[in-house]
């Protein structure tokens, strides 16, 4: 029996996480004293945000290193004990760990495996279809289309330390979805992973999300990931809430400037009196301009020069990150 | 109890998988196995040998006896989850175990067991080979075969429980290693692994007795060799049952608080 879809997929309300860490200063006589005492340090890793996500919704969870992501996701799957704030998700309490709850959710974290690193990756699937006591009929369906997805066919027969990076994500990917989890957290799937696979990965994840429509929450260094699957962003920076919103709103609010780009007749033109020069080659020019004053550079371009063509763009999202990065609060 | 089986039929297979791709490794591990009891059955020999025949009432035949079955019965019971588990801890592992819907000591008890029974041929042929080399002298009885059994089980269920107790330790200290060194030198000398129990003086007898370490693995030994009445075997039995309750009740307990730890500072 399919359980009742719940109005909200994940809620959280003023969720924060404080770690204790102790610290002493280098040399000898510091270790000596920190024997005795030790200097105690509260870091605030997720310092009192909220967000909700809607079943099915699939949303991209920014922030540079240290932002409090991976934390939040390790919150959200159970892993951690908030400190404070409200949390629940398919309307469970996740650090409760009920195991209905974690039939209904997974966590795939990039930088480590769960497969069994000697024996093949069909092997530790069954595995997984024991511990998640998945109907054999239900598993063999998902496997085959997991396996049609991802391209997974001579993989799953190959010990697993014989496999590429890539190769093993995949694995690692589909031995985390096995059980057709409603909800699901990804922490930098594609890292360290080439374009193709990268490309591979992302587009299986939307696949996903439309087929069993899951909900999922994606961290990504690689904006293109973003940019592919991601309607909605939340970017969050020292533990805090930054922006939560369309992608499209986030360049629009974030980036003071556009970038005009002109192909002129003449290569040697000097274009600095219109705005920053970017780049400049074979009279191809790179302009960057306030945001404001885009309409009337454009006009007086195309007034004073000869131009051959001229595009205004919006700047690429990895700069507006940047700069949303760069911004301590709003 | 079905769907459990289930897991414990597929975890076998996947261990025996990952096993046999180490035949080297296990061969190396199960030489120190057969060592460290040989070389205590060689000096104990020696030393009966030199003082007219028997110590405390072991001749070199009972020593025999003794090493070897105090061998089996060790690898019967043995497990390195203490060692294991700071690197779970440490390496991250522990969080996929805990986000799966199966408390992760099922994987152990049956990584522990189907180890057990790939190794336990090649310990039994070790087994025929000192016993025709060092000749020794079984006093055992029918009863105390058929005693012999459960109180092997119970000793693997109550060594497994203690070890892996204490392994948790891993959740409050990076520094297992040392936990496991206090453990393992107790253990020689408190569960009589080094000479019989009975060689040593009373006081150890008692606090071998009083602590969980007899019952983990001198006492199916002594029982299958004969030295204990049926009133010593009984009370073995209900020691044994004791101690694997109070482990499974402080195992509850110490899981809880660890996992409520690791939660609270990542992992």
């Amino acid at each position: 029996m399919q359980p009742t879809t719940p109005p909200l997929a994940i809620r959280i309300r003023d969720l924060r996480k404080t770690y204790v860490v102790t610290e002493r200063e280098p040399g000898v006589r510091a270790a000596l004293r920190s024997l005795l005492r030790r200097r105690k340090k509260e870091i605030r890793a997720v310092d009192g945000i909220s967000f909700d996500l809607a079943p099915g919704e699939i949303v991209g969870f920014l922030g540079p290193n240290g932002a409090g992501k991976t934390t939040t996701l390790k919150m959200l799957s159970g892993l951690l004990h908030p400190t404070a704030g409200d949390l629940s998700v398919l309307d469970y309490v996740p650090w409760r760990r009920d195991k209905s709850f974690l039939r209904q959710i997974t966590l795939v974290m990039g930088q480590r495996n769960q497969l069994v690193w000697d024996i093949p990756a069909a092997d530790s699937f069954e595995l997984n279809r024991a511990i998640y006591r998945i109907p054999a009929a239900d598993y063999r369906a998902t496997v085959e289309e997991l396996t049609e997805l991802l391209e997974l066919g001579p993989l799953l027969r190959k010990p697993v330390r014989n496999l590429s990076l890539g190769e093993r994500m995949k694995c690692e990917i589909a031995a985390a979805l096995l059980h057709r989890p409603r909800v699901v957290f990804l922490d930098e799937p594609t890292i360290g992973l080439d374009v193709t696979m990268q490309r591979r990965i992302r587009s299986f994840v939307g696949e996903y999300n439309r087929r069993f429509g899951a909900t999922v929450l994606l961290t990504s260094h690689y904006m293109a990931d973003v940019e592919a699957l991601c309607r909605r962003v939340i970017v969050i920076h020292h533990g805090k809430l930054l922006f939560d919103g369309e992608l499209a709103d986030l360049v629009r609010s974030f980036s003071a400037h556009k970038t005009i780009v002109v192909q002129l007749q003449d290569c040697q033109a000097d274009l600095h009196a219109y705005g920053e020069v970017v780049s400049c080659a074979d009279g191809r020019v790179t302009l960057r301009v306030p945001k404001a004053e885009t309409a009337r550079v454009t006009e007086r371009l195309l007034a004073d020069l000869a131009v051959i063509d001229l595009t205004v763009e919006d700047p690429p999202i990895e700069e507006v990150i940047e700069r949303v990065f760069a911004q301590e609060v709003l | 109890m079905k769907g459990l089986v289930e897991i414990y039929v597929q975890q076998f297979k996947t261990t025996l998988a990952s096993f046999v791709q180490y035949r080297a490794a296990i061969f190396i591990w199960m030489i120190g196995h057969v060592l460290e009891p040989l070389i205590f059955l060689v000096v104990w020999s020696v030393v009966a040998q030199s003082t007219g025949g028997s110590v405390g009432g072991f001749t070199g035949a009972d020593f025999a006896a003794y090493f070897i079955v105090m061998m089996l019965v060790n690898h019967f019971t043995y497990t390195w989850i203490i060692y294991e588990f700071e690197y779970r801890i440490r390496e991250g592992l522990l969080s996929f175990s805990l986000l799966r819907p199966l408390h992760p000591i099922h994987t152990d008890i049956v990584d522990n067991a189907s180890s057990k029974l790939i190794t336990l041929p090649m310990m039994l042929v070790a087994a025929v080979i000192l016993a025709v080399v060092f000749r020794p002298a079984f006093h055992t009885v029918p009863w105390a075969i058929a005693a012999f059994i459960p109180s092997l089980l119970l000793a693997f269920i109550l060594r497994f429980l203690i070890e892996w107790t204490l392994a948790l330790a891993a959740f409050w200290t990076t520094r297992v290693s040392a936990v496991n060194q206090g453990y393992y030198v107790a253990a020689l000398f408190l569960s009589g692994q080094v000479a019989p129990l009975s060689l040593f003086p009373h006081i150890i007898q008692v606090v071998a007795a009083i602590l969980p370490f007899r019952w983990m693995i001198a006492f199916p030994v002594e029982l299958l060799l004969g030295r204990l009445t049926p009133a010593q075997a009984l009370t073995g039995l209900a020691a044994q049952t004791v101690w694997l309750a109070a482990s499974l009740i402080l195992l509850r307990g110490i899981w809880r608080a660890g996992v409520k730890v690791y939660s609270a500072v990542g992992g």
